[in-house]
């Protein structure tokens, strides 16, 4: 991978909290998995940074590959991968996701 | 890009042969699918751990012959 592509991601999930990858952007996701995680931060008033992976294009194969997960979207919260789209909506539903938003010292809707 | 679903059923079970693997074409267009895969595998490992034994079982084929497979795992 390119050193300025990791740097980038590197940045991204250093200085936000909370990072989704993405297609589309948080008010217009351009992907119905993209769209569940948006859906599942914004029902918990998280606030997240929505990183479009279609502006960019080595962005794209480059979070598969930092990550060693195939597909987008994927989440961070505090520099660690969370999951993709299936993992975030069954820690939902769980409730283990809001305990690690908790544990971080994350804001969300109790 | 499209994938039978025989063939993902038979490389997750190449990989993880006491699995029982479901999945379900979920428009039938063979390109959406979702799978419910229980295997004693997983035991131990955490769901990103566990997801990535599917994802491996693939091949690489995941995100690229594949577009969409629901991964579901249990224990």
């Amino acid at each position: 991978m390119d050193q300025q592509v990791k740097d980038l991601i590197n940045n991204e999930i250093t200085n936000n909290e909370v990072c989704l990858f993405m297609k589309g952007t948080p008010g217009a996701p351009e992907c119905g998995f993209s769209m569940a995680i948006s859906n599942t931060l914004k029902a918990l008033e998280v606030n997240y940074k929505g990183i479009n992976v279609l502006e960019n294009e080595s962005l794209r194969e480059g979070i598969k590959e930092f990550s060693d997960w195939p597909t987008i979207p994927q989440l961070y919260i505090k520099n660690e991968f969370i999951g993709g789209s299936d993992i975030v909506k069954e820690i939902y539903e769980n409730g283990e996701l809001k305990k690690m938003l908790e544990n971080k010292g994350i804001n969300f809707k109790k | 890009m499209a994938m039978p679903l025989k063939e993902i059923e038979t490389l997750i079970k190449e990989a993880l042969p006491n699995a029982i693997v479901e999945i379900q074409d979920l428009v039938g267009d063979s390109n959406h699918y979702s799978a419910t895969i229980t295997s004693s595998d997983f035991s131990g490992k955490s769901k990103i751990e566990q997801h990535k034994m599917v994802y491996n079982s693939l091949k690489g084929k995941m995100g690229n012959e594949l577009h969409a497979l629901t991964i579901k795992t249990k224990e």
